[in-house]
């Protein structure tokens, strides 16, 4: 096993992704995520990969689907703002069937916001964000392994399935230091017969493209590629049940969110509470089922978030509302204490 | 004997331009060099958007589409993974000089090693005849109907005297394709910005001032009178940058 | 055992070097740790705090709103995060810098003079590290053995030669006697 070292988590995603095989990298500077392009601005050069800051976001997103649409991973990050500038570069490389790696390291909003952690672009990062009918696949770490780990499968994912994949972590994951292994993946790289890198007068040209001027072609493009989102719904889910055999009540949190609720459920089992917790690690697709077998179970759910509450809709669609959910949130970059989450499970257990 | 014959880098897909839009020509002219330098096997052409929007299907390289404005984005990226292969975007005025200016200008500041064919009709064919930022003083179009004001739309932008002042780029050139003449200049400009990109001599760009006959609501022998008259006064022709000239003169003085 | 410690100061003063040590040496002593600084404007120029968790479990939220320790390193520190420890708190206070005294009576306060010392010992950058042997020395969270191996990970490579006066500064704060 290799050494543990304490690293910062958006240094863990920068040194992941290396790992994983991605040598090319574009960003733009933005707290709480600058670590990922420092870091990256300065290994790069010494490994034979891109680092580029580009003029904006969307230059830099647009950079990503060149390098994604030549066939090598790559990877670009940003935070909440930045990530909103994104989303046309993002539509159009789902749209183009590209794997890329998006990092969103959150920070409040709307507008500007804040620089504080937050979770508030939940809804833009699992229903779609840009323009179109279109899925990313959002994978949500709760610790600096985590960030390392998912950086990793991220890449496999988005490659294997052809669909852009998000981190999706906030400010304190980005900023915090914990003891960490760098994974070594397997990096063989994955056939690309579609990238554009050149026919050398081998094959008939390939062609990068998201546009169809006619409907019905259009209608079939995302019909298939809706098949391949539900593979990825039978497949993909990823969830941690924690507590989960004997609980009367449930916590839904991920991220930062979920270590604290975690927190709360140690110390309310402690009062003889039976709380469990149910921690979504890819956001989409959406743990639905693990959520539906819990409403057969439990009386109440508590869905924790850094918004004003945004993954408790698909807490209610996945329990076909047969139990109450309560919200126990912050927001702007405040962060709820685990005493402020067993308050609101009093209320649930009071319903 | 053949005399004339298609070049191998466009495809058999017939183009969509209108009669008399000088858009085939320099697609020609971009393929002919393509076929010079003997590079169809490893060059990626990016496409726009705007009427040149599937030029994708034209070409015989491997193509993407960009969102608008992003060419040079998206070319940045590919030349970035790709250093060896030839990488060109071929873009009109709105794409380049007005959604996707900090695209051009960033790209040329960095002297990315890709060529850049411009394309400046001075007007949004594609959307139907909009003002572009290259319509001229006084052009009526649909979004400037009673002639483009330019205390209120300013003025248009010059893009290669503007792209000159940069340290970075390493060969801009003005050519238009109106007559017999200037198509030959064309060619050879266009030639040497991708022979400069072979080379790794860096950014090249090629403005072509074209017409739009359909838009400009003239007949295609007026267009060309009206690119003769209007559009090279005020865009004149010429080599505006040329890095490894200026090094060459340099080294005879000294 | 779960120790959450929160180091707070003007940002130059190392805050975030002392508790990037203290939790390399948590980690050497096989606990779980985590490190959380403050972000953003208030780290140039003004304020600088971190949070640092020690815990025989698994660490939940990395945050320290409630300190069992707490280092301050100047006077806004103090005003601010007094309130906020747990009864029963150790709270190590720089009194070169913070001329008040704690104003509760359920925590115990240990006043050091470790900007004096630093500057009198000929090591003015190092009042952080006089502050953590003391810590060390009161708290009683991590143990006093094996410093340079943790150490070694905070200090650059192409810094060792700074390794020794770190060391030195913390055995100043350990072995300090009012």
């Amino acid at each position: 096993m290799a050494e543990k070292v304490l690293m910062k988590g958006n240094e863990a995603i920068a040194e992941a992704a290396i790992k994983a095989g991605c040598m090319h990298y574009f960003g733009y500077p933005i707290t709480p995520q600058t670590e990922i392009a420092a870091y990256m601005a300065k290994r790069m050069p010494k490994i034979g990969g891109t680092f580029l800051q580009a003029e904006s976001e969307v230059a830099a997103i647009n950079m990503v689907y060149g390098v994604a649409g030549a066939g090598f991973r790559v990877m670009t990050s940003s935070s909440s703002p930045g990530v909103s500038l994104k989303q046309e570069g993002i539509s159009y490389i789902a749209g183009a069937d590209l794997p890329a790696l998006i990092v969103n390291v959150q920070r409040g909003g709307p507008g500007l916001g804040g620089i504080q952690p937050s979770q508030s672009d939940y809804f833009q990062a699992t229903k779609g964000g840009g323009h179109g009918d279109y899925r990313l696949i959002v994978l949500a770490p709760a610790s600096v392994q985590e960030m390392a780990d998912l950086t990793v499968r991220a890449f496999d994912l988005s490659d294997k399935y052809r669909v852009p994949a998000m981190l999706l972590a906030d400010g304190t994951l980005g900023q915090m230091m914990e003891p960490v292994e760098i994974p070594e993946p397997d990096v063989t790289p994955v056939e690309k017969p579609w990238a554009v890198n050149g026919t050398k007068g081998q094959r008939q040209h390939n062609i990068v493209n998201s546009l169809y001027l006619k409907p019905d072609q259009l209608e079939k493009t995302n019909f298939e590629r809706f098949e391949r989102y539900k593979q990825i719904e039978e497949n993909e889910v990823m969830v941690e049940s924690f507590m989960m055999e004997d609980a009367e009540y449930c916590i839904v949190a991920f991220g930062i969110a979920a270590r604290i609720s975690k927190n709360a459920v140690i110390a309310a089992r402690k009062k003889g509470i039976k709380v469990g917790l149910i921690r979504p690690i890819t956001l989409w697709p959406f743990p639905t089922d693990t959520i539906a077998r819990a409403a057969e179970q439990v009386r109440g759910f508590l869905s924790v978030e850094l918004s004003m509450g945004q993954m408790i809709e698909d807490v209610k669609l996945a329990s076909s509302c047969k139990k109450p959910v309560l919200l126990c949130n912050r927001a702007g970059g405040m962060i709820p204490s685990p005493e402020e989450v067993l308050a609101k499970l009093d209320e649930l257990i009071q319903l | 004997m053949i005399v004339f014959e298609k070049p191998k880098a466009l495809t058999d897909a017939p183009l969509h331009y209108c009669p008399g839009c000088t858009h085939g020509i320099i697609h020609r002219l971009v393929a002919e060099a393509i076929d010079e330098l003997g590079i169809i096997g490893k060059t990626v052409g990016v496409a726009p958007v705007g009427c040149s929007v599937m030029a994708y299907d034209y070409f015989a390289c491997d193509m993407v589409e960009a969102a608008h404005g992003r060419a040079p984005a998206v070319a940045t990226g590919l030349k970035r993974c790709m250093p060896e292969n030839i990488i060109f975007t071929y873009q009109g005025d709105g794409d380049l000089a007005s959604i996707g200016m900090a695209e051009t200008v960033h790209a040329a500041t960095r002297n990315e090693n890709i060529t850049i064919i411009f394309v400046n009709n001075a007007i949004y064919g594609m959307t139907g005849g909009q003002m572009a930022p290259t319509s001229l003083p006084g052009q009526v179009t649909q979004t400037s109907p009673y002639g483009r004001d330019v205390t209120t739309a300013g003025y248009p932008i010059r893009v290669s005297e503007m792209l000159s002042t940069l340290e970075g780029p390493e060969y801009i050139e003005r050519v238009a394709v109106n007559n017999v003449k200037n198509v030959r200049a064309a060619k050879k400009a266009i030639l040497k910005a991708f022979r400069n990109q072979v080379e790794g001599k860096g950014f090249s760009l090629i403005e072509v001032v074209s017409t739009c006959p359909t838009n400009w609501g003239m007949t295609p022998s007026k267009a060309l009178e009206w690119v003769e008259t209007n559009m090279i006064p005020y865009y004149p022709l010429g080599v505006y940058k040329d890095k490894t000239a200026i090094a060459e003169n340099e080294g005879k003085e000294g | 055992m779960l120790t959450q410690i929160l180091i707070a100061g003007f940002g130059g003063q190392g805050v975030l070097f002392a508790g990037k040590f203290i939790a390399y040496k948590g980690l050497f002593e096989g606990k779980e740790v985590s490190w959380l600084p403050s972000y953003g404007p208030e780290m140039r120029g003004g304020t600088a705090n971190c949070s640092v968790i020690l815990s025989d479990d698994p660490v939940g939220s990395p945050i320290v709103s409630a300190p069992d320790v707490l280092m301050a390193m100047n006077l806004p520190s103090l005003d601010k995060y007094e309130d906020a420890c747990v009864p029963g708190a150790k709270i190590i206070i720089d009194s070169t810098l913070i001329e008040r005294k704690v104003k509760r009576d359920d925590v115990d306060a240990y006043y050091i003079p470790a900007t004096k010392l630093a500057n009198d010992a000929g090591i003015p950058t190092l009042a952080n590290m006089i502050m953590v042997g003391k810590m060390i020395r009161e708290a009683g969270c991590i143990s006093f053995d094996e410093m340079e191996s943790a150490l070694a990970k905070v200090v650059s490579a192409k810094r060792a030669n700074l390794l020794e006066v770190n060391l030195r500064a913390l055995q100043m704060g350990y072995n300090y006697e009012a």
